[in-house]
């Protein structure tokens, strides 16, 4: 007879890499939960056009009549409205679905830029040392000095609004988290002897760089940018929430929010309330499955 | 001590000087001067008579040397939504902004510092762990949602404290201050607790880690063993001990509370700086953005500095490792 729970318990190869990130995203229900969480989101955001119940943005679908309805209400044509529709009649379930998608997408964007920049200037402060990495590192540290709303601020003030200027603004933030932990593991690795080989072999700095240093100083970097992409969805919500981050045309989470918030005084609590639960449900779900991978990657604790 | 000093110091204009070099980048040299400095129903008159008064038809470096010129003497033009110079403007809604930052701040020490006395001294029981599940709900929950949350319980529900503005402040020594009228308190205390509560998981987290590192050290035990109360051991000789990093920690986060306050003045329509920047970036009033960032970056830097200086006067090493 067996337990139960062996049954249920999933124990892929503890050897490899790809079972210890397995193990590390499946192995304990509460990670495992959040990690199904976060594909189911992602899943949401990447059908929304298919599968939400109403087009949020297409105004020949709304009805003014069935507006600021509690969640839960039908409209006049027999429509649920499963968490409550806006001032315009808009079914918020729809517009919460489109929002994710917006948020989700710019903090993507943003994380993944963010990555490129910081890994490459940290694996180019790693490898050549001297002034250009002190310069780099002067850089970071005087980044990571200053509060990441500063910064964000700052750089949205003298942009202006747009998709594009709250990425630049994300990126800016961010860079300086990937360069100090891409530098540190490379500053190691290039020590070892395969990059003395390949200094022996004559490779280019290029190749050297790129196709020896960078897959080594990889896994890291792959685990802070799951913590930093949710660090990006949280920064733009309160950018759009602050009215500098996105223009009303790009409705994410954040700028939901913010147009419920003037309903909420007045009692329409579920308009504001509900996009903010899901923000929340995305972004700690997003900072649990960050943290288990980086436990498991960590290789202080491998061994 | 001194050539400590003096080279953060050096370090810190340099960060002053690339800030104001970024900004006059960003405001004065990429968009269109003009259009930013001069209100749209300007006459052609007028317009020339501004490219000349800014010095636009000189080089870059020496209008940036202008700028810093006009800058240093308090100068950084008018605002177009208030009409009225920015400097003064900013200066005058900066003491709501500093009481809210400070009494956030205290807030964070009173309640941070027993939970994370009490959750160090009885780790692994259930109060330890529950304080902690709190602090990780501190530190996740977006400071804006949670604002929300506070004004949706408190003031839409209960109907206990208002949820907007800064009520009827007295005198209290002389200084316009919320905390010297019940209005003002009740208007206070809201905004104050939305703004501290990330702060309040950190002294928490910080005070926790300090006495788990502290509680197995000798001179703990020796107290113990020279029969001093349990109360003196831990609140003279564990409690001072942890307390210098937590001062410094609390100094340096004192900057970023007065960054983050601008979500906490949205979102209660606090009449402090945080608000006026939302509004003039909304507004596009270009001089007020240019003044708040410089004032800011300023104190900024400046409050870094002296947390650097207290910390090496504090822990003498750190002046040997900061070369």
């Amino acid at each position: 007879m067996r337990n139960s729970a062996t049954v249920f318990a999933w124990r892929p190869d503890r050897n490899t890499t790809s079972g210890i990130v397995l193990r590390s995203l499946f192995g304990e229900p509460p990670v495992a939960v959040a990690t199904c969480v976060c594909l189911l989101l992602v899943a949401i955001a990447l059908l929304a056009p298919w599968i939400a119940p109403q087009n949020p943005y297409d105004l020949a679908a709304l009805n003014l009549v069935d507006g600021r309805l509690p969640p839960g209400a039908r409209g006049v044509n027999g429509h649920l409205y499963l968490l409550g529709s806006d001032a315009l009649g808009r079914d918020m379930f729809a517009a919460m679905m489109y929002g994710l998608r917006i948020s989700l997408g710019v903090g993507l964007l943003s994380g993944v830029f963010a990555m490129s920049l910081g890994t490459t200037l940290g694996l180019v402060a790693a490898y050549f040392g001297g002034r250009v990495d002190t310069l780099v590192m002067r850089a970071v540290d005087l980044m990571l000095g200053f509060p990441t709303i500063l910064v964000a601020l700052m750089m949205l003030a003298i942009l202006g609004q747009g998709v594009d200027k709250v990425i630049l603004a994300l990126v800016v933030v961010q860079w300086a988290y990937f360069a100090r932990t891409v530098r540190a593991v490379a500053a190691v690795e290039r020590r070892k002897e395969y990059m003395e080989a390949a200094f022996c072999l004559g490779l280019s700095h290029r190749r050297a760089l790129f196709s020896q240093l960078l897959p080594n100083c990889l896994p890291p970097v792959i685990v802070i940018a799951l913590v930093q992409i949710a660090a990006a969805i949280s920064a733009e919500a309160t950018l759009s929430f602050l009215g500098i981050g996105l223009p009303v045309t790009q409705p994410s989470l954040g700028l939901l929010i913010a147009n419920g918030y003037q309903q909420l005084i007045a009692g329409f609590y579920w308009i504001s309330v509900f996009p903010g639960l899901l923000l929340l449900v995305l972004v700690f779900s997003m900072n649990i499955v960050g943290d288990s991978l980086r436990e498991a990657l960590n290789p202080r604790l491998q061994k | 001590m001194i050539a400590f000093i003096i080279r953060r110091l050096i370090q810190s204009i340099g960060v002053l000087l690339l800030t104001s070099v970024l900004v006059f980048c960003g405001v004065f040299a990429i968009g269109d001067p003009i259009a930013i400095l001069v209100p749209a129903d300007a006459t052609p008159a007028e317009i020339a008579q501004a490219v000349q008064s800014l010095g636009l038809d000189r080089p870059l470096w020496q209008q940036y040397l202008h700028f810093i010129g006009r800058a240093l003497h308090g100068d950084l033009g008018r605002s177009f939504v208030f009409n009225q110079p920015s400097i003064p403007l900013i200066l005058e809604r900066l003491p709501a902004t500093l009481e809210l930052a400070c009494v956030a701040l205290v807030l964070a020490l009173i309640v941070g510092l027993p939970l994370g006395l009490i959750a160090g001294l009885k780790a692994g029981s259930v109060l330890d762990r529950t304080v902690m599940t709190g602090s990780i709900l501190g530190f996740s929950l977006p400071n804006f949602w949670q604002g929300i949350m506070l004004v949706l319980i408190f003031s839409v529900t209960l109907g206990w404290l208002p949820s907007a503005g800064r009520g009827q402040p007295g005198i209290l020594f002389g200084i316009h201050t919320s905390l010297a009228t019940w209005d003002g308190l009740r208007h206070l205390l809201l905004p104050a607790l939305n703004l501290s509560l990330f702060k309040m998981s950190l002294v928490t987290r910080l005070t926790r880690a300090g006495v788990r590192e502290t509680l197995p050290l000798d001179y703990v035990k020796f107290a113990r063993a020279k029969g001093l109360r349990e109360r003196r051991v831990i609140f003279v000789h564990v409690l001072k001990n942890i307390l210098i990093p937590i001062v410094t920690v609390v100094g340096m986060e004192f900057g970023s509370l007065i960054a983050f306050a601008t979500v906490t003045e949205t979102i209660f329509a606090w009449p402090g700086v945080g608000k006026l920047i939302i509004d003039s970036i909304t507004k596009l009033d270009r001089p007020v953005i240019v003044a708040y960032l410089l004032i800011v970056v300023a104190m900024f830097t400046l409050l870094n500095l002296l947390v650097d200086i207290i910390y090496s006067l504090l822990d003498p090493r750190v002046r040997l490792e900061a070369v």
